[in-house]
């Protein structure tokens, strides 16, 4: 068993390793070469998988664990966004209030819709959630209007109170932690061709995913997550083995729109405002599919399918026919433009198309996700799963 | 009253949409077992069958009309649409009545795309959980919405309403209100009685043939059914087909009431979620009956009165009707003991 | 002593008496057999006593303390433990967490909430399940996932889990359905062992005739919803009421 803790150790250490040095592993192309569009290293992309990846840790705690799909998380999203807004305009422009009321603030709403969904399970649940979740993203539209600010959405503005920095000037306020601009450089080289950012931003957004998966792993390795993985397997038997499923449910219901609540906060403070559209059910699907892709239950898996999504939207939204001209160039002329029309409907603007195309094979393919198709492909080339097959096939088991 | 009167007839084309979509969304549910998040792309696919049948008949022929001269003095190109050049003023019309033309079209289309989903893809997602078939038909979902808007674009494209259902209908004055009072659009009123023939017709072929007596008892016991030597799945495979059927029917109609865009299987398929749910999972009344229901209780929520004393209403009702519902009866207004509980 | 005492319990659903004023004292310390033919009730009357059904009229009391209007987690926490006629095990776990489980529920209750405890840490709990296991001869699948076992390893590890509990009261529904001969010999033994190294009370509902007479201190026999008899297994044999119950039933 301390063959567990060491192994998480060593995962956390690999997690640090990554979030930190990102914006050095990920452009790892030449930043004037044909395959600079491949580079993910600069900040504003890398601020995405760091708070997609919270928003999928936390979805995961709730799905991976308990088996419970919510379709409404986007909802705790849009409020943790819209709750950190408002912090930037009436307290001041220091994100840490804005995150603190955001997780408070979403924390409290998933408590209530928590308790009213999970009185039901399966897909009543589901349509349950995504029920709340539609009547929040509706009345963000319409009759909240003076808490979100409509289909605009809410924005700082030059006129906000703030207590504790109220503007000065013109000039249109940032986010900080205690000066730190959130958009500000702190260190921007060159080497070898490549270029490499590096702001405060990120590393806020990083610092934050570590913790967050710190307390993920911890939730995962404690009682209270056997309890979880329990209530997903057979909640029968665990009311009759003397336990009250419908707390730990709602636990980790809270826990997961806390998650959100958090992420959503954090988009706040990297880029200060908030749209009802945050909350469309789409996007709670996105979440769905990004902790699925990864792999649901698994810990490293949602950051791994937010990071995956995250970065194919912004590399196939980019690639336009200009690009997909310089690339099949070498080929003969008409042979070029034939494989030009045969991917330009899966990249640019048509880049959802494989997303769902994505989606589909994953769970045709590979219910177990990422995850589950590393360990296959490492079973594999050590031969351990050929090795085990055989070993199944041989004693006929007795039933 | 007659403002009473006015907001079911609004409810009506809405509340037909939703009855039609859920009637399909049950059949396959309730045969299948499945949660098909397809099934609003197949509501779509209905409607833009209309936008290929309106193409198809435009299809021009370009002409240079040596009598006239356009600005430029040049002679004029007139664009001919087949049609008219083979079946002059006949054409014309045919033009006019795209919409209901294009069930000739959808129909075909529909049992393809229904039985082809079925035996391709749903097929195997009969024994896995109900999370993978959400997201595997959510999937489906996106991938067919993304295809129409690359086909069609982003925009919603405005359907004709047939010449002879133009115009509005003033329903009032047969009841004696006063003349102007209720005022309700014929196409709604087509949409309503042609919805009343499908779900009736479905209703019919399903408990009065013996296919639809197979089929019933398959969906309360499919073992039972099977072992009687009966092929089940074929039928319903072809319950698939119809499911698909109903429920691009429904799309084609409403095309003249909502121009389709390539979201409009989303939009809808959360709705008619909640409407299934309301009506009961698995009950074939249960779900039109809630479709009208919701339909109707959503138009009222929308009158201004209303609107008074509970801002917002109109956004949230159905959805607050589904809370409740299941919160205060979980198998829904008409459901079936067991079904989907774990 | 009497652990259980079951005093005038009705339960009708809807035109059916499911139950008729059935009485039943369960003597602390025995192995009490409740037989019956098919639809007399049996399974009925178990759930009542595990908050799963809710009996009209009636008293159940246990160890003192009225079962009637607890929910399943609560009758558990008072120490009655339940064994299922198709064992329900949490099937995606380790054999190992599947006993440590009820463990956990046994010293922290309905609800805990300590997500940053480790069950890595948690060696008491740990050795008390491994304890159980070894005692039931597991010990060596205790890291095998739960669904990959044979069917009478997942009914010994189902009785592993109440174990563990240290339960005043196990109920066991059938425990032998469905079983081969051999299988169901095992059981025995396992009950059996059980009985000898651990003095629970246990109430068993079972069909086979075989498994009660060998296991059984008292029998009561139940007939369309009534108790018609309670007594020692030898006067069970030759009763004429048994008889007559079970006429055209099965050869008793």
């Amino acid at each position: 068993m301390t063959d567990t803790k060491r192994n998480d150790v060593i995962l956390l250490l690999v997690v640090a390793f990554f979030a930190l040095f990102a914006p050095i592993i990920l452009n790892p192309f030449p930043s004037d070469g044909p395959l600079a569009q491949f580079n993910a290293g600069y900040p504003d992309l890398m601020q995405r998988f760091v708070i997609y990846g919270i928003f999928a840790i936390g979805f995961n705690i709730l799905f991976g664990l308990t088996g419970y799909l919510s379709f409404g998380h986007a909802a705790f999203l849009g409020v943790g966004s819209y709750s950190a807004v408002w912090m930037f305009k009436l307290l001041s422009m220091n994100i840490i209030p804005a995150i603190v009321l955001g997780v408070l603030i979403s924390g409290l709403f998933a408590l209530v819709i928590g308790f009213i969904s999970l009185r039901r399970s399966g897909i009543y649940f589901s349509i349950l959630t995504l029920a709340f979740a539609q009547m929040s993203y509706n009345l963000a539209y319409s009759v909240f209007t003076p808490i979100t600010n409509g289909e605009t959405g809410l924005q700082i503005l030059l006129s906000d109170p703030r207590i504790l920095d109220a503007p000065t000037g013109t000039a249109q306020p940032v986010t900080s932690l205690f000066g730190l601009e959130m958009r500000d450089t702190f260190l921007a080289f060159e080497y070898l061709g490549r270029d490499f950012q590096f702001t405060y931003g990120y590393y806020v957004c990083a610092i934050i995913l570590l913790i967050s998966f710190y307390i993920s792993m911890r939730i995962f390795r404690s009682p209270f997550g056997t309890m979880l993985r329990a209530v997903k397997t057979n909640q029968n038997r665990l009311s009759y083995t003397g336990v009250n499923t419908r707390p730990y449910t709602l636990t980790a219901f809270v826990i997961s729109g806390m998650y959100a609540g958090l992420a959503g906060a954090l988009l706040a403070c990297m880029d200060p405002l908030a749209g009802a559209e945050r909350m469309q059910w789409t996007a709670s699907g996105e979440v769905v599919l990004m902790t699925i892709l990864g792999g649901a239950g698994t810990l490293l898996g949602p950051v791994l399918g937010a990071g995956f999504i995250k970065y194919f939207e912004n590399i196939l939204s980019r690639i336009n026919d200009n690009v997909l001209e310089a690339w099949f160039a070498f080929m003969p002329d008409g042979m070029s433009d034939f494989f030009v029309v045969i991917v330009h409907p899966f990249v640019g603007k048509g880049w959802h198309l494989t997303l769902g195309l994505m989606f589909m094979a994953v769970v045709i393919f590979l219910p177990g996700g990422l995850m589950d198709g590393a360990k296959r492909i490492i079973d594999w080339v050590s031969g351990k799963n050929r090795a085990s097959k055989r070993g199944a096939k041989a004693p006929a088991p007795a039933e | 009253m007659d403002a009473i009167l006015l907001q079911i007839l609004n409810g009506l084309d809405k509340g037909s949409a939703y009855a039609m979509i859920a009637l399909g969304l049950t059949l396959i549910f309730g045969t299948l077992g499945v949660v098909n998040f397809a099934h609003g792309a197949l509501f779509m696919i209905g409607a833009f069958c209309a936008v290929v049948m309106n193409r198809l008949l435009k299809l021009s022929v370009e002409t240079i009309d040596e009598t006239k001269t356009d600005f430029l003095g040049n002679p004029l190109k007139v664009n001919t649409p087949y049609v008219e050049a083979w079946f002059g003023e006949f054409g014309t019309t045919m033009i006019g009545y795209s919409v209901p033309l294009a069930i000739l079209l959808a129909i075909p289309v529909m049992i393809v795309i229904g039985i082809g989903m079925e035996r391709g893809l749903i097929k195997h997602f009969y024994k896995r959980p109900h999370a993978d078939q959400i997201l595997v038909t959510f999937g489906l979902a996106i991938v067919a919405q993304e295809i129409i808007k690359a086909n069609f674009g982003a925009n919603p494209i405005p359907q004709p309403t047939p010449d002879a259902f133009r115009g509005a209908l003033d329903v009032g004055i047969y009841l004696g209100f006063e003349a102007n009072a209720v005022v309700y659009p014929v196409w709604r009123f087509v949409y309503f009685i042609f919805a009343a023939v499908l779900i009736g017709g479905v209703m019919i072929f399903l408990n009065y043939t013996t296919f639809g007596m197979v089929v019933r008892a398959g969906m309360a016991d499919r073992e039972t059914v099977g072992l009687l030597g009966i092929d089940i799945d074929k039928r319903f495979t072809a319950m698939f087909g119809l499911a698909a059927v109903v429920t691009g029917l429904a799309g084609v109609m409403y095309t003249p009431i909502l121009s389709p865009d390539y979201h409009l299987g989303m939009d809808f398929l959360v709705l008619c979620f909640v409407v299934v749910v309301v009506g009961g999972m698995g009950s074939l009344p249960g779900a039109v009956a809630a479709g009208f229901l919701l339909g109707i209780l959503q138009s009222f929520s929308a009158m201004n009165e209303v609107k008074a004393i509970l801002p917002g209403i109109d956004q949230i009702i159905i959805y607050l009707v589904a809370v409740v519902i299941l919160l205060t009866r979980p198998r829904g207004l008409l459901g079936r003991k067991g079904v989907m509980e774990e | 002593m009497r652990i259980l005492e079951v005093q005038n319990v009705n339960k009708r659903f809807g035109g059916l008496q499911a139950l008729n004023n059935v009485n039943l004292n369960v003597n602390k310390g025995d192995v009490h057999a409740i037989i019956g033919p098919n639809g007399a009730g049996k399974s009925t009357l178990l759930n009542c006593f595990v908050g799963r059904l809710e009996p009209d009229t009636g008293s159940v009391m246990f160890d003192g303390q009225s079962l009637l209007g607890k929910k399943p987690h609560q009758i558990n926490q008072t120490g009655v433990s339940r064994v299922f006629q198709t064992p329900e095990i949490f099937t995606d776990l380790t054999v190992l967490e599947n006993v440590m489980i009820p463990a956990f529920a046994k010293r922290d209750g309905a609800y805990k909430l300590n997500p940053f405890a480790r069950v890595a840490q948690e060696s008491e709990i740990r050795d008390a399940a491994e304890e159980v296991l070894r005692d039931l001869g597991m010990a060596d699948k205790r890291n095998q996932i739960a669904s990959e076992m044979s069917r009478g390893d997942k009914r010994r590890l189902e009785m592993a889990m109440c174990l563990v509990q240290e339960p005043k009261l196990l109920l066991l529904d059938e425990p032998t359905a469905g079983m081969s001969r051999s299988d169901t010999n095992n059981t025995i033994d396992l009950l059996k062992h059980i009985g000898e190294t651990r003095g629970i009370t246990k109430v068993v509902i079972e069909h086979d005739m075989h498994v009660v007479f060998s296991l059984a201190d008292t029998i009561s026999v139940l007939a369309q919803g009534t108790v018609i008899v309670e007594d020692k297994p030898e006067n069970i044999k030759g009763h004429p009421k048994v008889r007559e119950a079970y006429l055209g039933e099965a050869q008793v």
